[in-house]
């Protein structure tokens, strides 16, 4: 393959989603997976060192090219409508459902002290949440977790990506 | 006349009684429990002096509390071999240290670049989608659905033919209709959903399997003026 990373980045261009290395192998029987491996870190590298305005993510299990923080400014000027926003009771909500899932609603709020239907039920509209099955103790109460969509715009390459994520283990929470 | 200098907003009590705690930088593993009690009864007393609704939760907090003041006045029972277990703040600090944490975390993912806001991805204008976040939809309230189906039967003025041969309507039946229909089309509008019935009684049945799915919030009704038309979409995909 003579330009395996010319072929890639015009997949990742190309995808809707997150394109993730696994799916590029699919459709690139030609190239071995470390191959592949290795061209995408050249790519993110090239990116990376290349002045432009673009970058290229690992975020959701894939590979996406998304604009540079530092350039929203105007990248908001071309689009209409206010920018998508959470409150702080949605934020700090889903910040336990992403630390601590899979979670009963019962327990977010052991944790915050507060009802968090109202927050709970933006979560899950924005399909930033997801309901994941029932537990098994009376009741059948909810089983929440963070949706794949969760991880795509948060800009995180998997659950352990999460900030912070050792020290929480550490305190053992 | 009193001046209200700046109340922080707090997301709930054990929000508040960190604060507390940190403005008198307290240790958190031996909280002089009559100071924040105090405290937190002031700030509760400020809150409502704002007409704040107080939720239940403040004042749950505020009781344990004073219950946990009380039950540090007390003599201690003669169960030496307990001593460790036997701080009744134990519980309320493994909640505020829990709380803390995520609060933390909170902090550190409110940080991070969000899509479409902070970080954009190739060409996916929300304006893109048809017709739906052009406006600020308004949640159509129970009144809304019911004057809306009002409006409908009454331009029903169709004669009723009385019918013997009842045809059996089920209501479960009726929900999953709806729902196999709200797959195919992103949001329907009451009327076209309304529009297949051709006799009260199944105009009837519509509407309630209609309710029933709202209830158990599986769908949700939008309208995007008040007293405009209602679309109903599925709540969670």
């Amino acid at each position: 393959m003579d330009d395996l990373r010319g072929i890639i980045e015009a997949l990742i261009f190309a995808s809707d989603h997150p394109l993730p290395a696994e799916k590029i192998g699919e459709l690139l029987p030609e190239a071995t997976g470390p191959q592949i491996k290795e061209a995408l870190g050249q790519l993110v590298e090239q990116y990376r060192s290349r002045a432009g305005g673009l970058v290229l993510s690992h975020v959701a299990g894939g590979y996406q090219l998304r604009t540079k923080e530092e350039l929203a400014p105007w990248i908001v000027r071309l689009k209409s409508g206010k920018p998508p926003s959470l409150s702080t009771a949605a934020l700090e909500t889903l910040a336990i459902i992403a630390y601590r899932q899979p979670i009963v609603k019962g327990d977010i709020e052991r944790l915050r002290g507060v009802d968090v239907s109202a927050p709970l039920k933006g979560l899950l509209e924005k399909k930033l949440v997801r309901i994941m099955g029932r537990k098994d103790v009376p009741g059948r109460p909810i089983i929440y977790g963070t949706t794949r969509r969760f991880l795509e715009v948060f800009g995180l390459k998997d659950l352990s990506d999460l900030p912070s994520q050792r020290e929480l283990k550490d305190l053992g929470i | 006349m009193s001046y209200e200098i700046k109340l922080e907003v707090f997301q709930g009590p054990l929000d508040l009684l960190l604060y507390l705690i940190k403005k008198n930088e307290i240790d958190i593993y031996d909280i002089p429990i009559a100071l924040i009690t105090r405290q937190y009864l002031e700030h509760l007393d400020k809150l409502r002096s704002l007409n704040l609704d107080l939720a239940g939760e403040y004042l749950l907090l505020a009781a344990t509390l004073i219950h946990i003041k009380s039950k540090m006045l007390l003599p201690a029972e003669e169960e030496p071999e307990t001593e460790e277990e036997d701080d009744p703040r134990q519980e309320l600090v493994e909640q505020l240290l829990a709380y803390q944490t995520y609060k933390e975390a909170y902090l550190k993912i409110a940080q991070l670049p969000v899509l479409d806001k902070d970080v954009f991805k190739r060409g996916n204008f929300p304006q893109e989608e048809p017709g739906r976040k052009e406006e600020e939809k308004i949640e159509a309230n129970l009144f809304d659905l019911i004057e809306a189906f009002q409006r409908i039967l009454s331009s029903w003025d169709q004669a009723e033919i009385m019918e013997i041969d009842r045809e059996k309507i089920n209501l479960a039946e009726k929900m999953n209709e709806i729902l196999s229909s709200l797959e195919v089309k992103d949001g329907l509008s009451l009327e076209e959903l309304l529009e297949g019935a051709k006799t009260r009684r199944r105009l009837v049945y519509t509407f309630l399997a209609l309710l029933e799915l709202m209830k158990q919030r599986i769908i949700k009704a939008y309208q995007n003026v008040s007293f405009g038309p209602i679309r109903v979409y599925l709540s969670v995909a």
